[in-house]
């Protein structure tokens, strides 16, 4: 479209707010993430390198990352900027929680001051940002993270993909903002069924015993970016440095007119200034020399050195069941046809190449050399140029997995309910038989999906749509019988459908059932006498035992 | 309520010790997107904005956390307004049930003998139930659904303040105290006021009105 009412200058400031607004965004995102509180000082007098008249520090790692990731380019119609958060284990699993989407839609407001409306509520839409990653799930995750997982970062740029996410995810619209070019929309899509159950009665068990993961590694898009995390650790040897963002930074010095709307003055200035090095400020709590972080997770698999954070071995047993949401839709994350006795191996050297490395911590980034450093801990390690098998495991580990269902710790329901399979790979049979049969197997060209519609599509590009950014289609449709997509039941004795059922209605917890309750404590006061008779014979005994402690 | 004035209700239930944390945690979020930096003007009726600070707070009651405004000033303002309904609630000897408001308004000078009108244009209440728990079993539920339930009420005022509506015009230097507070030496506010009610047992309302605990409106 013609912007003939757009002022060149008017169209260059804008295009610079974008920009900025990009950048600033990716910064709130990445800090919400790292795991720690962020606090940044006001300030009465206008410094001049505050975008948007917000304290938002530029970690300059994820600066450059953005900035990667736009190579130049601005969000626009069909090219959304998107921050991927995703959750890394202690054992390499991966699983994507949330995809913040910037995107642009055509829906342009001609009459909008842009040096002055456009401004303020870009500053505003900010806000909001800073209040809504706080809200979603990832955040209680990411505070939480160091131990058992790390909660990674990922920029792209272009189509958003959700399918990652697993069914029934949720979106939440943080804002929009009208210009002369189009409508500037910021939201987030977000996983919800992932269900963490702590196990640490299988400490004693061989670990990864049937780790269900609805998510394969497989990226589709080669132009994707490595995964880096969110939390950064100081005090490492840092190999890589980045250029600061001073060399192209921009001030933004705002001046604001209350005269008449022609008269605004709006004076952007570049200057080159010295921005300190990378350092911790006494505000933002978190050290900017963090790439070192990046290699010990690359050269040692495991997230973490056990002797270096103080975490025992034990602690990194837990198997961690993501439950439900087995989303078989996503072509990519099937395993690839099998080769011989229908036994499809997990790829661990995808046919696809570079789309191999993009989830992964371990991807050299561009001028970044580091050395595989020896881990501390043994088998489980791998080096840099292996890295790509550090994802599910070798070929050969998934023959021999042994899937078990897992039963709640205080579930009053008899052990021996847990069933046991026997499957020489999760999902086997999904896995299409023959090659030639692919164009008919559903797995690879889903047929229409089910009633569940994105609801993010929906509320991005229809205009009028308030309230389904936190709204489900799940509670406009009636379930009448579950038939989950993609489901057999023929070779399992469990299939997704009761799988799901079951999930839906887990078995009531012991501790709460009013009966049982009732039932051992009056059993419990019938055999007190009992006992405190023996604990009278032994009173010497115990005394004999307080004197030790004395 | 004036025309033109938008209101916004939020409900909750809480328990007794998690009122202050969620009322602060929902009247920040609103003065969040409600505050700008300090206007500092110019010749030719420009003026420049001063930078807006922003800091994490947990809270201690509650599974959640919230982001405020840097500002000691203006927290210190919410918790003295937050910590007298939490009073008035506590000792009403009502079954718990009462509403705080946040105001926003614009003063609108008058000539004399008339005193200058106060119009409300955006009127925040959150309406509040306080539930008593009988063990600790409870109170751990309590904690994390109360904590979900804010993080609903902050995607609800994330969603009112994206549309955008009627916000005051930006004054010019001699009309600034009538839109904004500008007593506060790190941000500045839209103008605003804190009351409260409380209902009591018969579900008839005592009003207790607070006045701005800035200065300002004393100021003669």
């Amino acid at each position: 479209a013609m912007d003939t009412d757009l002022s060149s200058q008017d169209r260059k400031d804008l295009d610079k707010f974008i920009k900025f607004f990009a950048l600033k965004t990716v910064q709130v995102i990445v800090q919400a993430r790292l795991g720690e509180k962020i606090c940044t000082r006001s300030s009465s007098s206008p410094t001049g390198s505050d975008w948007f008249n917000l304290a938002i520090k530029d970690i300059p790692e994820v600066t450059h990352e953005a900035k990667k990731a736009l190579a130049g380019q601005l969000p626009a119609v069909g090219r959304s900027m998107c921050v991927e958060i995703s959750l890394k284990t202690s054992e390499g699993d991966s699983m994507e929680l949330e995809i913040w989407c910037l995107e642009m839609n055509e829906k342009c407001d001609k009459e909008i001051k842009v040096s002055y409306t456009v401004y303020n509520r870009l500053s505003l839409l900010l806000k909001s940002l800073l209040a809504i990653t706080r809200v979603t799930p990832a955040y209680r995750l990411s505070r939480k993270q160091g131990h058992e997982y790390v909660i990674l970062y990922r920029i792209y740029f272009g189509e958003v993909q959700l399918s990652g996410l697993g069914e029934g995810f949720q979106t939440v619209r943080v804002g929009t903002v009208g210009t002369p070019v189009g409508t500037i929309t910021l939201s987030c899509a977000y996983r919800i069924n992932l269900a963490f159950m702590s196990t640490r009665q299988f400490e004693r068990t061989p670990p990864i015993m049937g780790i269900i993961i609805d998510h394969f590694v497989d990226r589709p898009y080669p132009s994707s970016s490595p995964m880096h995390p969110c939390n950064y650790r100081a005090g490492e040897d840092n190999g890589a440095v980045y250029p600061s963002v001073e060399d192209s930074q921009e001030v933004c010095t705002t001046s604001f007119s209350t005269s008449p709307p022609s008269q605004c003055v709006f004076t952007v200035t570049k200057a080159h200034f010295q921005t300190p090095p990378p350092v911790v400020t006494d505000t933002l709590k978190v050290p900017v020399m963090g790439l070192a972080f990046s290699h010990q997770l690359s050269s040692s698999r495991l997230s973490y050195q056990p002797a270096a954070l103080g975490v025992g071995s034990a602690d990194m047993g837990y198997p961690l069941l993501f439950a439900g949401g087995l989303n078989a839709a996503h072509p990519h994350q099937l395993i690839g046809p099998g080769k011989d006795g229908g036994v499809p191996p997990i790829p661990s050297q995808p046919a696809h190449g570079a789309q191999a490395d993009q989830e992964r911590l371990c991807t050299p980034l561009d001028g970044v050399h580091y050395s595989a450093a020896t881990p501390s801990s043994s088998e489980d390690t791998e080096t840099v140029s292996n890295s790509s098998e550090g994802k599910c495991g070798s070929p050969h580990d998934l023959l021999e997995t042994i899937f078990i269902r897992k039963v709640g710790a205080f579930v009053n329901k008899p052990i021996n309910q847990v069933t046991m399979a026997n499957l020489d790979i999760p999902f086997a049979m999904f896995a299409p038989k023959n090659v030639e049969l692919e164009d008919n197997d559903p797995m690879v060209n889903p047929p229409d999906s089910p009633e569940t519609e994105s609801p993010l599509q929906g509320s991005l590009h229809s205009e009028g749509s308030s309230g389904s950014s936190t709204g489900n289609t799940h509670d406009d449709f009636v379930m009448i019988d579950f038939k989950p997509a993609f489901s057999k039941d023929d070779i399992l004795p469990m299939d997704l459908g009761t799988f799901y059922r079951e999930f839906q209605n887990p078995p009531q917890l012991s501790s709460l059932s009013i009966d049982i309750g009732a039932q051992s404590m009056a059993e419990d006061l019938d055999s007190l006498p009992e006992k405190l008779a023996v604990h009278e014979k032994n009173v010497k005994e115990f005394d004999a035992f307080v004197e030790t402690l004395q | 309520p004036a025309m033109n004035c938008r209101a916004e209700v939020l409900e909750v239930s809480v328990e007794g010790r998690q009122v202050e944390e969620a009322m602060l945690a929902l009247l920040h979020t609103v003065l969040l997107h409600r505050s700008t930096g300090k206007f500092h003007y110019k010749k030719e009726g420009t003026y420049s904005i001063g930078t807006v600070g922003t800091q994490d707070v947990d809270c201690d009651f509650i599974d959640f956390a919230y982001v405020r405004v840097s500002s000691e000033e203006l927290d210190r303002a919410l918790r003295k307004a937050v910590g007298e309904f939490k009073d008035a609630l506590r000792s009403s000897g009502s079954d718990g049930m009462g509403q705080i408001s946040l105001e926003f308004y614009q003063k609108k000078k008058s000539r004399w003998p008339f005193s200058d009108e106060c119009i409300p244009w955006e009127v925040w209440t959150v309406k509040v139930n306080v539930v008593n728990l009988a063990n600790e079993q409870e109170r751990q539920i309590c904690r994390e659904k109360v904590g979900e339930k804010l993080c609903e009420k902050i995607i609800n005022i994330v969603e009112v303040m994206n549309r955008h509506e009627y916000l005051p015009k930006m004054p010019t230097q001699s009309e600034v105290d009538n839109v904004f507070d500008t007593s506060l030496k790190d941000v500045q506010p839209y103008l605003y006021k804190i009351s409260y009610q409380i209902t009591d047992s018969l579900g008839t309302s005592v009003t207790t009105t607070m006045r701005r605990l800035i200065k300002d409106t004393l100021a003669l």
